[in-house]
């Protein structure tokens, strides 16, 4: 797709030029970003807004800037149609924090999405899905925060470097998901990586460290897409992605990340990793 | 300070200028004149900070510091959150000894303990610290530097600069201050990644830094699990006869000191770990844990939410 491929050419462009970009053209605080963003990523086509269809969650004054929880909800009467959520940050150095494509398995139920991000500036937060129609819909918090993309990525350092690549998954088994007419369960997956931002400073060589961060992730069950994430460096350190799915047949999920570096991490909810 | 109130103008700009000089001057001599020493133990000297987050009038006197006097030299303990409070700092030393500075130690890396360093420098002092300070220190300096002046103002925050440590301590290190000897001890992840204590044996008192919070809520900034262990282990230090919070009382009865903090982050992780049990999210978390202890401290609105987000992004690893 073009779009897709536009998207994610920025995302990657913008994340390898971060340090310079950042420092080289602040963005000035009274500049609004959206309308270069919506031509960037949406080819400035029409936004259907807060029109119900997408619900977005965000803490008005985030406490840690750089773990800032956000929440999607999508109702079922429309969640079959949605092919992708981008989520975007507009103040970012790289807006787009990450685009969700959905498969089969995300289910046909009210769909949830749940993730950390790192905000740097006062910023407007935008969920955007993108329907089998063509049409875009979109739900937009302002959240105020700053910092976020060049705290340091690890209040451990050491035990940061040791553990990355550990993965957790957990499914819920709530009574409440059992009872929903169709049927979903959440699963929370959860990878230990310092998801580099390139606007951090390395001890040793006093540079900043380049940006190095979980740049594809892919969950399935039974072999069926849940989704496929494609993700940035506004995505928090130990990326954590909380979302429904269809139960199958077979509600194993099956996880597979991929870093910058071309690190691939697998794991699956039975419990063994390969 | 350069004006005195006699020097009183003539009139008309020149007078709202002057005015708007003897003002700054004024917010200047604030924190340099308030700033209190207290000897707490024969040679021991504590300093009392603010029970506040970093504003211009403070001038970032918001954390303790202290220092110990020996037969041959001085070492300072923590230097305020500005050079100016640090020069504050030196001031009290120097009305009570004359002997050389030859230590400044900093307890951990946050701006208000660290901040003040440069006030020393024409001391010629070692500055010591954890062997993993430098590191912190340097992930960290560019962002402390410009949140930190923004906060304070520039008229505050002047000549404040990051001087990180040289002299490391990996485990435990003794200096000798001569016929006094102190021990610094660099401790595990807690309240940070880079905590260090001195105890000055002869009286037995010892310095925690922000290991301990008093009156003024805790702020975790490394592993919960790991500053719980370490409240363990230190609670039955029996060479222990009194510490020194990096906020609270400038001295406190060891171990009755630690026994709000305990409960504080005990709580925190029991409700914490409770809640990712049951399936809850860390929005939920941030708005519910913890909320028990919210009369019992000063500043829970400013760290409090924010804690249980450490507190929940650690312990859903277990």
């Amino acid at each position: 797709m073009q779009a897709t491929h536009g998207l994610a050419s920025l995302l990657f462009s913008v994340a390898t030029a971060l340090a310079m970009a950042f420092v080289a053209a602040p963005v000035r605080a009274d500049d609004d970003p959206w309308p270069d963003i919506r031509r960037d990523v949406f080819d400035n086509r029409d936004i259907i807004e807060n029109d119900g269809t997408i619900t977005l969650d965000a803490p008005y004054r985030a406490e840690d800037a750089a773990i800032v929880p956000l929440t999607m909800r999508i109702p079922a009467s429309i969640a079959p149609q949605v092919r992708s959520l981008t989520l975007i940050i507009d103040k970012n150095p790289a807006p787009v924090a990450a685009t969700f494509h959905f498969g089969a398995a995300a289910g046909s139920g009210e769909r949830m999405l749940s993730t950390r991000v790192r905000i740097d500036m006062y910023s407007n937060v935008r969920a955007v899905i993108e329907t089998a129609d063509g049409r875009l819909h979109m739900a937009t918090k302002f959240v105020k925060a700053s910092g976020g993309c060049s705290a340091p990525a690890a209040k451990d350092a050491d035990e940061a470097l040791a553990s990355l690549g550990k993965m957790q998954i957990r499914t819920f088994d709530a009574a409440a998901a059992a009872d929903r007419t169709p049927t979903a369960r959440e699963a929370q997956v959860m990878i230990r990586h310092p998801n580099f931002t390139g606007m951090q400073m390395d001890q040793v060589s006093r540079e900043y460290t380049p940006a190095k961060f979980v740049q594809e992730l892919e969950v399935k069950r039974g072999g069926e897409l849940v989704f496929r994430m494609e993700g940035g460096i506004s995505i928090s350190e130990n990326p954590n992605f909380r979302f429904t799915f269809a139960p199958g047949s077979d509600d194993t999920l099956e996880v597979m990340a991929k870093d910058t570096d071309g690190r691939v991490f697998t794991a699956t909810s039975a419990g063994k990793a390969s | 300070m350069i004006l005195a109130p006699k020097a009183a103008p003539a009139g008309g700009a020149f007078a709202a200028v002057l005015a708007a000089i003897f003002c700054l001057a004024a917010t200047t001599a604030r924190a340099e004149d308030t700033y209190r020493v207290q000897e707490i133990a024969p040679g021991v000297f504590a300093h009392q900070g603010r029970y506040e987050i970093f504003t211009p009038r403070n001038a970032g006197d918001t954390s303790n510091a202290g220092f110990i006097i020996g037969r041959d030299a001085v070492a300072v303990i923590d230097t305020g959150g500005s050079a100016r409070v640090g020069a504050a700092l030196l001031k009290a030393i120097r009305a009570r000894t004359q002997l050389p500075i030859k230590y400044v130690i900093n307890t951990h890396m946050h701006p208000d303990h660290v901040f003040g360093n440069a006030a020393f420098e024409d001391e010629s002092p070692v500055f010591v610290g954890h062997r993993k300070l430098p590191r912190a220190l340097a992930n960290r300096a560019t962002r402390y530097l410009a949140i930190n002046e923004e906060l304070l103002g520039k008229e505050a925050f002047a000549g404040t600069r990051i001087i990180p440590p040289t002299l490391l301590a990996d485990d435990k290190l003794e200096l000798d201050l001569g016929g006094r000897t102190i021990v610094l001890e660099a401790h595990k992840t807690a309240h940070t990644d880079n905590d260090l204590t001195v105890l000055d044996k002869q009286t037995g008192t010892l310095f925690l830094g922000d290991l301990l919070f008093a009156k003024h809520v805790p702020a975790l900034d490394g592993s919960i699990r790991g500053w719980l262990a370490l409240l363990d282990q230190l609670k039955d230090r029996k060479d222990v006869a009194r510490v020194v919070p990096g906020h609270g009382p400038a001295a406190m009865a060891w171990p009755a000191a630690m026994t709000a903090e305990q409960r504080y982050l005990g709580t925190i992780a029991d409700e914490v770990r409770a809640m990712i049990k049951e399936g809850r999210t860390l929005s939920e978390a941030m708005k519910s844990a913890g909320l028990s202890e919210k009369d019992a401290w000063l500043l829970f609105k400013e760290y409090h939410a924010r804690n249980v987000s450490a507190a929940f992004a650690e312990l859903e690893w277990e």
